[in-house]
């Protein structure tokens, strides 16, 4: 949580300027946008399972946005698809207005300014690999090293290197990655992601394996790199925590879909999906909620309940909520809408419909 | 690449972790003692390969320079006796490692080149291509091998680099399976995602993740081809098919099959032509089979 206090405020950044009001947000602010996207997987039994069901999702420069969800909710899909690494069925990811390239050369200057940092740290390492030749891979790919302007190879590694949190560099060098513990890998691969100097970074839990001083001090970090260079971050997290601490707005993810999102304080302290509410009650630093586990598993992305996807797991709707509201029925058979991607906090729930519908006041 | 500031240059770094790596393996293997003894054979045949021409006198190889009399027995002057034109065997033995050796190494090459080429593209690429090159490995594969060796050395004719060529590209298709089962697995681990996103494409790919990681088994592969090489060699040899103008271990037993060295008991014309193929090619056998268990961490536990 210190990360919070030490930054300024996160809506007075350079990415949200106060003079645009929500809604009329121009399109070419967003840096990479997902529009509509659907990714669909064939499963060993034959059926289809869509891990995106339709997904709209905008990431400004200097912007920090972080999805979270359950394990299971597609956070991970929606990341590779954003980065190239999965291509969507319908729906697309544009980059800049212009749509995701295809060819090797565009998709390479494309992943000069997008960067991600993998979940998996131990596999993502060529195991006969060393630290330094795996963090001087993106400079060699993208030729950034030039001896004659003083960035020498092995001063951008060390840089890197020692921005993530590894110093002093040297000594790691030569290590192969299984003479490394899970943070310093993470933190190599972190490192690897910087040194390419992108625009936007995209982190799948990208602090789950370190411990807590340096947790605090690589969210610090790229709180300082969103301010002195206006570098993007999406932050892929299952912790309500690290997204408080960091994120400008949030994203809250259900089996594919996005069915809660606005700027992190509204969403946070006024969660308005009964899914976000679940989420957040049961995040020990928060007492004011009464805490509820949610019953069951996420559900087989290839058997999507139809209606509301959450309805079978709904505590509002198990509790006689919905009912009383008289939505009962529609959270059991109407589908939801995608939820657009802008600076608006709104929820894809019908119950949320009618109680914040025109003219009742938001609580 | 290297600057004065930086600590240690990229090139440096390279060269100290090949080193390292070098050493480990090297200590890995001396714990094989098969390997080892499999290597001491070896490097003595290379050796007395690479210097025939000390030990023993070039001249002895030709015909009208031949001293002895015809199938004479061991003796002082010709320690494993005399061929059918009165040359001494033991300076034909020396002079037929060379190329034997020659030949093993040759034809190994080739088809680790092509097997190792089609491995990795059939492995890495998708849909038909992949389909494509995978048939073409399989068809190969089942070929008979001898008879198509035979064609093929018939119509190319009779030289050393001919018969080389010929067992090359019949040998390749178990090294290309080899390469692709291993592409195959490398081919979904996450680090090939992470060399994506760093803007990696295709040869970047195969060059610095996929090869690198298959190499260790091709080159505990390689050993065991240039024993299967060798062997084919004496055998197309042995057929008649080797290069007429040069002695090899093979050319030496057709020559005492010819002239019924068998049955005239001149077993010194069989006997360590035979001998000499049958250790090289254990000692290939048994270095390639310790390098197979330091390099793939499977059998290792076995």
């Amino acid at each position: 949580m210190s990360a919070r206090e030490a930054e300024p405020t996160p809506h007075s950044t350079p990415g949200s300027s106060p003079a645009t009001s929500p809604g009329e947000r121009p399109q070419s602010r967003a840096f990479l946008e997902a529009r509509g996207v659907v990714v669909e997987f064939a499963t060993r039994s034959g059926s289809v399972a869509r891990a995106l069901d339709g997904v709209d999702l905008a990431v400004a420069p200097g912007e920090i946005v972080a999805v979270v969800g359950e394990s299971g909710s597609g956070k991970t899909t929606l990341a590779r698809t954003l980065m190239g690494l999965e291509r969507p069925v319908a729906g697309e990811v544009s980059v800049g207005d212009r749509p995701m390239p295809r060819s090797t050369r565009a998709m390479r200057t494309f992943r000069r300014k997008v960067q991600m940092v993998l979940q998996d740290a131990s596999g993502s390492l060529n195991p006969r690999q060393t630290v330094y030749e795996s963090v001087a891979e993106g400079i060699r790919l993208h030729r950034l090293a030039d001896a004659r302007s003083g960035t020498a190879e092995a001063d951008l590694v060390a840089k890197a290197l020692s921005d993530a949190g590894l110093r002093p560099p040297q000594p790691l060098y030569l290590r192969y990655p299984h003479e490394l513990s899970g943070g310093q890998r993470q933190r190599v691969l972190i490192a690897g992601a910087l040194a390419v100097r992108p625009d936007l970074i995209i982190a799948d839990e990208p602090v789950s394996s370190l411990d807590a001083s340096i947790r605090g001090e690589l969210l610090a970090l790229l709180l300082r790199l969103r301010d002195e260079l206006g570098l993007g971050v999406l932050v892929i997290t299952h912790d309500l925590g690290l997204a408080w601490n960091i994120a400008d707005r949030i994203a809250v993810m259900y089996l594919g879909r996005v069915v809660e999102q606005g700027p992190t304080e509204q969403v946070l302290e006024h969660p308005r999906h009964p899914y976000t509410q679940a989420l957040l009650s049961v995040v020990p630093e928060i007492d004011r909620l009464e805490p509820q586990v949610l019953r069951g598993e996420i559900p087989d992305p290839t058997r999507i309940p139809p209606g509301c996807r959450f309805h079978p797991r709904c505590p509002a709707l198990a509790e006689g909520e919905s009912e009383r509201a008289g939505v009962a029925d529609a959270c059991r058979g109407v589908p939801l809408p995608v939820l657009p991607a802008d600076d608006r906090h709104a929820a894809a729930c019908h119950l949320d419909a009618v109680r914040h519908a025109p003219g009742t006041p938001a609580s | 690449m290297s600057s004065a500031s930086a600590p240690l240059s990229a090139r440096q770094i390279a060269r100290r972790r090949r080193g390292r790596a070098l050493r480990r393996t090297w200590a890995e293997f001396r714990r094989h003692r098969s390997g080892v003894v499999g290597l001491v054979v070896l490097t003595a045949f290379v050796l007395m390969a690479v210097f025939a021409s000390l030990l023993v006198d070039p001249e002895g190889l030709e015909v009208t320079k031949a001293t002895g009399g015809v199938l004479e027995g061991p003796s002082g002057q010709f320690p494993l006796g005399t061929d059918d034109n009165g040359r001494s065997v033991l300076t034909l033995l020396i002079y037929g490692a060379r190329i034997s050796l020659f030949v093993g190494l040759l034809a190994t090459a080739i088809s680790m080149v092509i097997g190792t080429l089609m491995g990795l593209m059939s492995g890495f690429f998708e849909g038909w291509p992949s389909a494509i090159l995978f048939r073409v490995t399989e068809w190969f594969l089942v070929i008979p091998f001898l008879p198509l060796a035979l064609v093929l050395a018939s119509v190319l004719g009779r030289s050393l680099w001919n018969i080389a060529l010929v067992i090359g590209v019949t040998s390749w298709p178990g090294t290309a399976l080899l390469i692709r089962s291993q592409t195959l697995s490398i081919k979904e681990r996450p680090y090939l995602d992470r060399a994506r996103v760093l803007g990696a494409g295709r040869w970047h790919l195969m060059s610095r993740h996929i090869l690198p990681n298959v190499m260790p088994m091709v080159l505990a592969n390689t050993t065991l081809t240039v024993a299967i090489a060798i062997l084919t060699e004496t055998t197309l040899s042995f057929l008649g098919l080797g290069d007429p103008t040069r002695v090899s271990w093979g050319s030496m037993l057709e020559d005492a099959f010819t002239v019924g060295a068998m049955t005239t008991g001149a077993w010194w014309f069989i006997v360590p032509p035979g001998v000499c193929v049958v250790l090289v090619v254990l000692a290939f056998t048994l270095v390639g089979q310790s390098l197979e268990e330091i390099f793939n961490p499977r059998l290792r536990r076995r």
